[in-house]
């Protein structure tokens, strides 16, 4: 396991480079002086000067990178050219929205998935069983934003149960947790049905009703527990998403995260702005895919010998 | 290839009974025809404005009510079916050309070009898509080309490698040793021998995508980074509709019902459709 860990840990370097090295160009890809993109408008010489010489704009591509990757080893994002404030102090307030939204949405997913599914494989082919398929599949087609906008209306304005927007308490979480949420929790129903009827077939299940165990006990704790390994694995993919899946549903409900400020980022063009969050964004995914993978070798030894090979 | 079209005929029977699969392969042919005739079809010119009556609610005149500037928002969604339909479908069949034909090189040569090319193409991966997206279109500026390339690129690793897996595992058959040893080239074997036992899984795949880059095509609109004004799609509808969520909560309606209902269909058919080619495990092998 250490050697896996290790292994998989190694594995991340070159990607590393490799995407903050595309994130470091998008200053140089886009169309326009980089000095200029890294300063506001009207600023004089002086701060141009600076800018070339803390940036080395005036040497090669590859030591510029290295001065900015330097940098950002250090702690220095750049400052924001219209909030104009430091991209590392920006990054770090919002990070704790996006983790918090993130993190419950997976939750989320996981609870309400295991029970609609579970549901679903107990009463297979009745009419609640396909009703509850029915809703999870319009609840991974149904486009995130929209049903935000729907379930504001709804909710916070017809019933007036939870806030409209922002972040002030933790009811405003509830409406933006289900948003993001209801795609994870569509795809863990539907796992968990279908491996719940696949194993209510074996051999080892029918034995148990020969005991005389009663139905739910069957169903929860025997055939349930072997139907989990699957499900672990689709909710340990999405732990790469908690940071970046709901840059949408941050921008609908006007939370606070890394999402809106991208998106804040991009409409103001603050270059240095977007490149912190685009890095965060990045890191953020490869971190929750590496303790993605670890759960699962974790869990599946064979896992770990895959790698190996 | 004539394997593969046995497999079609004698499946073909057990697609057209599953009911969901054939309604919304129709009701899929119905949403393009009405984007296609969306000048005749529709009641009113998509930016015909008449601020006498903005932000009206539904009426004889307008079923399903005017937004901010007066316009009739059932016109605009019928053009805005254009603008979604057509950007999706030409980006995802500019992601599937690159992706097959990058994925048929790799797999045929294999070696150095395979690792560096394929790190490069799976770099899409360590981003969240509509991230991806963003990130395109904040280097070349909103608008519809970029919206295409943008949502190509999101979508190009996955048929790449679903094409170059099947490559690496038929170039050792024996029927490409055979068309080696006629003396064939390597553009021969990959494009008359290689490619089209290939494909199938990979246009199956293609089609399921189409539903999540119309997805994506409208999140970009909701952004403002998608087609630009006048010219109205889907997404953009519910990004101006979503600041009179207040005043005027039927604008965003028709527009997101509309996405949500071609996401489902394309869902549904590509489903009956891979259900009949019988070909689930290997789209899902990659």
């Amino acid at each position: 396991m250490t050697s896996y860990f290790i292994r998989r840990l190694l594995a991340m370097i070159p990607v590393f480079f490799v995407v903050s090295g595309v994130v470091f160009l998008i200053v140089h890809m886009v169309p326009g002086d980089p000095v200029d993109n890294m300063m506001s408008v009207g600023a004089s010489a002086n701060q141009r000067a600076e800018i070339i010489a803390r940036y080395g704009l005036d040497r090669s591509l590859i030591e510029q990178y290295l001065t900015w990757l330097n940098n950002i080893v250090h702690g220095d994002l750049g400052t924001a050219i219209v909030m104009r404030r430091p991209v590392a102090d920006l990054i770090m307030s919002n990070l704790g929205h996006s983790l918090a939204l993130g993190g419950w949405a997976l939750m989320f997913s996981a609870v309400a998935g295991l029970l609609a599914g579970t549901i679903a494989a107990s009463f297979q082919d009745r009419w609640i069983d396909h009703g509850l398929m029915g809703v999870s599949l319009l609840g991974s087609t149904v486009p995130t934003f929209w049903l935000g906008l729907l379930m504001i209306m709804l909710f916070a304005v017809e019933l007036g149960w939870v806030p409209v927007s922002g972040a002030r308490s933790w009811t405003s979480l509830i409406l933006p947790v289900i948003t993001v949420g209801l795609g994870g929790m569509a795809l863990v129903a539907r796992v968990t049905r279908i491996s719940m009827v696949e194993i209510a077939r074996e051999d080892f299940v029918m034995l148990l009703h020969a005991k005389g165990l009663s139905r739910w006990t069957i169903q929860l704790r025997h055939i349930l527990r072997h139907a989990l390994i699957p499900v672990v694995t689709i909710l340990s993919l999405r732990i790469g998403l908690i940071v970046g899946g709901s840059v949408t549903v941050e921008y609908v409900f006007a939370r606070p995260g890394l999402g809106s400020l991208l998106i804040r980022a991009l409409a103001q063009r603050d270059y240095p702005l977007i490149q912190g969050c685009l890095l965060f964004l990045a890191i953020a995914v490869m971190l929750g895919t590496l303790l993605g993978d670890l759960l699962q070798a974790a869990m599946d030894p064979r896992q770990r010998e895959d790698s190996a090979q | 290839m004539t394997a593969l079209a046995a497999t079609v005929r004698s499946n073909i029977a057990a697609l057209m009974p599953t009911f969901s699969s054939a309604f919304s392969g129709v009701a899929l042919l119905i949403l393009i025809l009405i984007a296609c005739a969306a000048p005749w079809l529709a009641p009113y010119p998509y930016d015909l404005q008449n601020l006498s009556i903005a932000a009206q609610a539904p009426s004889a005149a307008h079923w399903f009510g005017t937004d901010e500037f007066g316009r009739d928002v059932l016109s605009r969604v019928i053009f805005g079916a254009r603008t979604s339909l057509s950007v999706s479908l030409v980006a995802i069949s500019l992601s599937v050309t690159v992706g097959i034909l990058i994925g048929a090189i790799c797999g045929y040569v294999g070696g150095r070009l395979d690792r560096i090319v394929m790190s490069i193409v799976d770099l899409t991966w360590s981003f969240p898509e509509i991230v991806l997206a963003l990130l395109i279109v904040a280097i070349i500026g909103p608008g519809s080309s970029s919206t295409v390339l943008a949502i190509s690129i999101a979508y190009l690793a996955q048929f790449t490698r679903l094409t170059r897996t099947q490559i690496k595992s038929l170039k050792r058959q024996t029927f490409v040793e055979a068309s080696l040893s006629l003396g064939a080239g390597p553009t021969h074997i990959i494009m008359r021998r290689l490619l089209p036992n290939v494909v199938a899984p990979v246009i199956v795949v293609a089609m399921l995508s189409t539903g999540n880059a119309i997805l994506l095509e409208a999140t970009l609109g909701f952004f403002g980074m998608g087609v630009q004004p006048p010219v109205p799609s889907w997404g953009a509808m519910l990004s101006t509709g979503s600041a009179q969520l207040f005043s005027a909560p039927w604008v965003i309606l028709l527009p997101g019902a509309l996405i949500a209902l071609s996401v489902i269909f394309i869902n549904l058919f590509g489903e009956g459709v891979l259900h009949a080619l019988d070909i689930k495990a290997q789209a899902r092998s990659h």
